[in-house]
């Protein structure tokens, strides 16, 4: 046996200093196949406090006053959305816990599942009581096999201590988990492609409005909500909204999860107040970059996140300053670029990504996408023009105004992100046929696996 | 059941017209024409083409006319040089995708795709274009489909789904590699729910399903989707 690692140690190394870990507070710490164990750690509680002391519009008031927003990337207040269902006039309404994390390099989730399954359920439970749910869905992907079993495990424990089920806790509130399974696309996490496939049709968006808190599953109110939103759910009403809003900024309160990859000392899974720097998670946390070799982008928010410089290492990581550089929350990636990576090829990389997710629905995202690609092989193989850049600009801002979902809007980020800040990479490699980086250029037989 | 009625503005002419309405419907009751491609009246809307996007004020996104419906005091703008610009990009974009050589295609001079692409001044296609060569399928008597010519709009797989109620055809894979496919994806002679009620050729809007040796201006009858339904309320 080795010595252990100093900068992970609990506590004293950075890796754990500057984290703030409350949606993981007890990831690691409990077993997670023992609900009793996470009774022991004061699980259950704030469900009990709902349905003994506080009325739905009560608890929808502090969800509201946490300032809690969406943690699966868009950021809409958790509390507005619940007002919306509990106000939807129709029933039976329907909760779905969105687990389905397509993003490549993205397990924040399903840590969570994997850790701690009965934060989640006493979430959806809270959330059925305020908005008059009575059947929700954990819609997972089929590879998370760890994830799925102890999701199931917790279901089968709560409904034994009638937690789930009828008469939850001797009240009338009666609320039905079932688990549904992914078959692995990127795009099913969208909420109303995630809301075909539940009912068993291809996981395809649709337009919105209408919207799903109006009509959702099979026509009825359904609330969609992400893991980690659920999981902040049982703190805020347990130690009150004021208290959860101390985390993080005014206009983004509490913490994020991250999945932090790419070329630091210290990659995992972190969890850090709103508006902490991106030097900060990258050099303090993160260890800065290994060998000795130089910090050069961060992508941040997944496939189509925003490629950021050094010079906005300072930008504060929430919604509205992220979305300003260009840049997206998206479901919590951070993959770190040092200078062996061409920022050409990394767009080019996750435009490769959003073509092959792409569900097919719309003309931008589907038929454009794969034009921006070609433009990228072109310009990669030493066949680049002047010209492509302009053309590669204005499908971007086309693709991203004229898709129907996300996916589509959200593509183009990586491309105009490097395009923004990264432009003389291009221009090197339509002029001089060369990549500094040493990674385009590449002959036929080293593309070819050996 | 007493429909609410609701006021919007849609160019800056004020219309009427009951809640639930699309901005389509709305604009087409006052003369104001938007152009589609995988909208077909009759239909449920797919909103995939994006060729019917507008402009609603206090929002900068974009809206397919075809699938949004009104809301009381909405502000639509359906001609402004963006949307001119991305109507024209979706066209090139689609005619880039397949094989379009409209000189030796079936649906030559009576395919929707040509005659909008021709409204909108396109006259060239600024990506590069897209040769596929996918297989056609002619096993069926006399119905055929090449796969080259098809923009997806999935016309044939709703008016097969919702108004012959077979639901013969959907669509396989994703993405770019999307396609309509007969049964579980067999060849359309061994599709045995299939009714040969040719209502697909009637609705593709392009060249892509055809009848064999039939003039496909005699083929081509995109108002029957319209047309039964309004004839099936007429038995209720
Ligand atoms: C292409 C695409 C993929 C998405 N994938 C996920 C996902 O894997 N997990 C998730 O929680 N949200 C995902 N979302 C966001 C959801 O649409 C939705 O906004 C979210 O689940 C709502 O929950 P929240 O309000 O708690 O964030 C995705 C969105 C898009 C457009
Ligand atoms: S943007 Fe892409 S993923 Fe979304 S509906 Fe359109 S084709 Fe499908
Ligand atoms: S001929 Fe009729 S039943 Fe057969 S695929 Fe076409 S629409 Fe469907
Ligand atoms: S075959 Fe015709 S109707 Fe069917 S999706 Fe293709 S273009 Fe549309
Ligand atoms: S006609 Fe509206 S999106 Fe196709």
């Amino acid at each position: 046996m080795g010595s252990p690692v100093k900068e992970m140690l609990y506590e004293s190394g950075g890796f754990f200093k500057k984290q703030h870990r409350i949606v993981l507070r007890n990831a690691g710490k409990i077993d997670p196949n023992r609900i009793q164990d996470y009774i022991a750690m004061g699980g259950y509680t704030a469900l009990v406090k709902c349905l003994s002391s506080m009325t739905p519009p009560g608890i929808i008031t502090e969800i509201l006053s946490s300032g809690l927003r969406g943690r699966g990337g868009a950021g809409f207040p958790t509390g507005q959305k619940w007002r919306l269902v509990a106000q939807a006039n129709n029933s039976p309404k329907y909760i779905v816990a969105n687990l389905d994390e397509g993003d490549p390099g993205v397990y924040a989730n399903r840590s969570i599942a994997e850790a701690d399954p009965h934060a989640i359920i006493e979430g959806m439970l809270i959330a059925a009581y305020a908005t008059g749910a009575e059947k929700g869905y954990i819609y997972i992907r089929k590879e998370y096999p760890l994830a799925i079993q102890t999701l199931q495990k917790a279901i089968d424990q709560a409904k034994a201590m009638s937690l789930l089920g009828d008469n939850i806790l001797e009240t009338p509130l009666k609320f039905d988990l079932t688990l549904r399974f992914g078959a692995g696309a990127f795009v099913a996490g969208e909420e109303t492609a995630i809301l075909a496939s539940v009912e068993g049709r291809r996981a395809m968006p649709r337009p919105r409005p209408p919207y799903p808190a109006n009509s959702g599953l099979w026509q009825k109110p359904t609330l969609i909500q992400n893991i980690e939103t659920l999981t902040n759910i049982p703190l805020i009403i347990q130690n009150s909204a004021a208290w959860f809003s101390k985390t993080g900024t005014p206009k983004c309160t509490g913490t994020k999860c991250f999945s932090l990859t790419g070329k630091v000392k210290n990659p995992g899974l972190i969890e850090v107040p709103m508006g902490i720097t991106l030097r900060e998670v990258v050099f303090d946390i993160g260890g800065g970059i290994p060998d000795g070799k130089k910090f050069k982008a961060a992508l941040i928010g997944g496939p189509s996140g925003g490629c950021l410089p050094e010079h906005l290492l300072e930008v504060p990581i929430d919604y509205d300053s992220l979305t300003k550089v260009g840049a997206i929350m998206g479901s919590g990636g951070i993959v770190v670029l040092d200078q062996d990576s061409c920022m050409v090829d990394t767009a080019r990389y996750f435009t490769e990504f959003c073509v092959d997710e792409s569900c097919g629905r719309c003309t931008p995202c589907r038929a454009g996408l794969p034009r921006m690609l070609e433009i990228f092989q072109k310009i990669t193989h030493g066949q680049g023009e002047f010209s492509d850049l302009a053309v590669l600009e204005k499908s971007c801002h086309f693709i991203r105004e004229a898709s129907l979902c996300g996916l589509g809007q959200t593509a183009p980020n990586p491309v105009l992100t490097t395009l923004r800040y990264f432009k003389s990479e291009y221009l090197h490699h339509i002029e001089n046929k060369e990549c500094e980086a040493g990674v385009c250029f590449k002959t036929r037989d080293e593309d070819e696996p050996k | 059941m007493n429909q609410h009625t609701m006021k919007l503005k849609i160019d800056g002419i004020e219309v009427e017209c009951v809640e639930g309405s699309t901005i389509l419907t709305a604009a087409k009751a006052i003369g104001i024409n938007i152009p589609t491609l995988c909208y077909l009246d009759g239909l449920t809307p797919y909103g995939g083409c994006r060729l019917c996007l507008v402009e609603v004020s206090g929002t900068s996104k974009l809206f397919p006319a075809c699938a949004t419906p009104v809301a009381s005091g909405m502000e639509v703008t359906t001609q402004s040089p963006k949307l001119y610009e991305y109507r024209k990009m979706v066209l090139q974009t689609l005619l880039a995708e397949r094989t379009h050589i409209c000189a030796v295609c079936i649906a030559n001079d009576h395919c929707e795709l040509q005659a909008i692409a021709n409204q909108h001044g396109v006259d060239h296609v600024f990506y590069e274009r897209n040769w596929s060569s996918n297989k056609i399928d002619s096993t069926h008597n006399f119905l055929v489909i090449d796969p080259n010519r098809c923009i997806l709009c999935t016309r044939c797989v709703r008016v097969c789904d919702e108004l012959e109620g077979v639901h013969t055809l959907d669509l396989k894979f994703r993405g770019k590699n999307t396609d309509v496919i007969m049964d579980q994806d067999e060849p359309w002679v061994k599709a045995c729910s299939c009714t040969s009620c040719r209502k697909c050729a009637k609705v593709c809007p392009v060249g892509a399903i055809y009848i064999e040796g039939e003039n496909i201006e005699y083929t081509k009858d995109p108002d029957v989707a319209a047309f039964i339904v309004e004839r099936r309320k007429r038995l209720k």
